[in-house]
């Protein structure tokens, strides 16, 4: 049984401009102890995605409109606050993108870092106190003993995040959501933050949703990778076969705009268009607008993720006929 | 931080002094003298009291005189109040309208706190506009009608209060309650407006996602960041808690500072009413300090800049 099976999530957002489908109809599953990968552009509804396993949409304006989420067993959309108050934090623990806006500024790293443990192990205060201090070392936080009492304001956008990862994992969750954690940051610091959570996860076996809008950050991290398109999983698979034979012209556009795979001084390549608004009728296949091989075909009727070889799936109606084309 | 206050207490001083000057000349613009409103003195004995009080002397002399006792901190003598001078007469009032003062704000933190945090939990909620709608009501409500109002209900029909005097302990509730609603109401609209900006952002999503309940996010996360429009509005609101006690102390004949002050404008008891418009100012000019201090406490974010 995976770890975590999601199944025909969708998450709307009723707006007055209409209803914005941010994830429509979203299954994957993730076996313990597992990396996989979400990538797709800004907006594809990566992120809220996220929020929905964690129950953390806005909620007016965002609706959880269907989908199961079992993880271990209890489906993770059908708790209540209480239960999910259980889990979160504990067994699924979650970082974000933005490091500077993501920790209270009212409040001592101390006071933060050992909340999960106050929260979730009942411990008395100074041991979470000395479990944090750890943490902090274990992350690669310099002097944690005596900067354990600063204010976040005191730290550097890459300390701030080894912070946030120290306090996510305090718990050693079984799963941890990582969304975009390296975007905000330097290059450098990013590539620290990556073999940080790296090493973390080889030595606590914790399963981890990757989640990402560069390819290239993924290739080198995770087992399985989901490619998503306004709200969609478009393709899915091993990262080795993402790469080998893509099955779908989104994810054959997002490897040829990833600079590293392109050879010396060809020109970059950008997809050309822009993302479709998620708030308007869709075609069948969401890409068609910008999709170079699109026909009549890919616009009308239904389009589901379909298995074109052993756990490798497309959702390009063309793939699924088997039209012989070639990205 | 103590250069922070030095700097600000010496910035008083040519403050205190501005007003001193203002209100000593426009006190005397007012037509009347301290001694024209009652029936006629007999000329004699006018010459004598102006002689006395050194209001025969040119205004300049007589502003000099001034200055130079008030550095000594001297207010002079009251000109209404015989054997009295202003500094005994505010030593003796102040107390009493301070004390009402501070039940007022009690009242409204007690009742504008927890109206604002319960509104900002659920916005757009019946759990939101109900406290907000009683809170523009009390903003909308003058004093001087909810001041009577609460006396005939309470006191007359009801006879639970008295309808006014500052004796028994039981004397307190009226007045702080009618101040105090109005305040209330402010802070209620300020706290609920500062518990959502906090509320929506993101480090609320990371506690949630740590699994504090709503208990601690309110309680643990939000609510200092969520105060702090509170208590940048405790300043204004204290002063105008102490003067907004000029009403109600007429009203409820209470033997308070503003009561004393509002008589003191119509006997043209100038040194009286320039004492008190000077220890008021001195005392809102502290009070900002002391709100600034608190702030800067309260908000670490500001430590650093
Ligand atoms: N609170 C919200 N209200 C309305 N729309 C939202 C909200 N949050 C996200 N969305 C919309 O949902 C879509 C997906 O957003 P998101 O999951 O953040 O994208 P990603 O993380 O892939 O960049 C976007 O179109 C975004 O505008
Ligand atoms: S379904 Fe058609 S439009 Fe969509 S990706 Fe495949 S070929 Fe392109
Ligand atoms: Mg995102």
């Amino acid at each position: 049984m995976p770890l975590l099976e999601v199944q025909n999530l969708r998450a709307y957002f009723h707006t007055r401009n209409g209803v914005v489908r941010a994830v429509d109809g979203v299954s994957f599953s993730v076996e313990k102890g597992e990396t996989l990968g979400i990538v797709g552009e800004s907006g594809s509804g990566k992120s809220v995605t996220c929020y929905s396993l964690m129950g953390l949409i806005p909620k007016p304006p965002g609706r959880i409109e269907s989908g199961i989420a079992r993880f271990d067993g209890a489906d993770l959309l059908a708790m209540s606050e209480a239960e999910l108050n259980k889990i979160r934090g504990k067994r699924i623990a979650m970082i974000f993108q933005d490091p500077m806006t993501s920790l209270n500024p009212y409040l001592r790293i101390e006071e933060q870092l050992i909340e999960p443990l106050l929260i979730h192990e009942n411990l008395p205060r100074a041991e979470a106190v000395k479990r944090a201090i750890r943490a902090l070392e274990e992350v690669g936080v310099p002097d944690a003993a005596r900067r354990i009492r600063s204010h976040p304001q005191e730290f550097s956008g890459g300390m701030r995040q080894r912070v946030m990862i120290a306090m996510a994992l305090i718990t050693q969750p079984d799963l941890l959501i990582a969304d975009e954690p390296t975007t905000a940051l330097d290059v450098t610091v990013q590539a620290q933050i990556l073999d940080l959570i790296a090493r973390l996860q080889r030595e606590r076996g914790m399963a981890v949703i990757w989640v990402s809008h560069d390819l290239g950050v993924v290739a080198g991290f995770c087992r399985r990778v989901l490619v998503m398109y306004a709200g969609r999983v478009v393709e899915s698979g091993r990262v080795e076969d993402i790469f080998a034979r893509p099955l779908h012209p989104y994810n054959r556009a997002l490897q040829r705009s990833i600079p590293a795979l392109q050879g010396k001084g060809a020109e970059l390549y950008t997809i050309p268009g822009l993302p479709p608004d998620v708030s308007k009728p869709l075609a069948a296949c969401a890409f068609a607008g910008r999709c170079e091989f699109a026909q009549d075909a890919c616009k009308t009727g239904e389009v589901a993720l379909k298995e074109i070889e052993p756990g490798h799936a497309s959702a390009c109606v063309r793939v699924q006929r088997g039209d012989p084309f070639q990205f | 931080m103590f250069r922070f206050i030095a700097i600000r207490l010496l910035q008083t001083i040519p403050v205190l002094l501005i007003v001193a000057t203002v209100t000593f000349f426009m006190v005397r613009l007012a037509p009347g003298g301290p001694f024209s409103a009652e029936k006629k003195i007999p000329a004699e004995i006018l010459k004598h009291l102006e002689a006395y009080y050194g209001l025969n002397k040119p205004l300049l002399d007589q502003y000099t005189d001034y200055m130079s006792r008030l550095v000594r901190g001297d207010l002079g003598p009251s000109f209404k109040y015989e054997n009295r001078t202003v500094n005994e007469v505010i030593a003796s009032a102040f107390p009493v309208s301070l004390e009402l003062g501070f039940w007022s704000l009690l009242v409204a933190l007690a009742l504008g706190i927890p109206a604002g945090v319960i509104a900002a939990r659920h916005p757009n909620t019946a759990t939101d506009h109900v406290p907000m709608g009683l809170a523009m009501a009390g903003i909308c409500l003058p004093t001087f009608v909810l001041g009577p109002l609460l006396i005939l209900v309470f006191a007359l029909m009801a006879g639970w209060f008295n309808p006014m005097g500052w004796d028994s302990p039981r004397d307190r509730v009226l007045p702080a309650l009618v101040l105090g609603a109005h305040f209330a109401a402010y802070v209620a609209r300020l706290t609920r407006s500062g518990m959502l900006e906090i509320l929506s952002q993101d480090f609320i999503r990371t506690a949630r996602a740590k699994g504090a309940d709503s208990a601690r996010i309110l309680f643990r996360h939000a609510l200092r960041g969520g105060l702090l429009p509170t208590v940048s509005f405790l300043g204004p609101a204290t002063a105008g808690l102490l003067t907004g006690s000029f009403v109600i102390e007429t009203i409820f004949q209470i033997p308070g500072l503003g009561r004393y002050f509002v008589m003191a404008a119509f006997n043209r008891d100038y040194t009286l009413v320039l004492g008190t418009v000077l220890f008021y100012a001195t005392l809102i000019i502290l009070l900002n300090l002391l709100v600034d201090i608190v702030q800067v406490w309260l908000n670490p974010k500001l430590r650093f800049e």
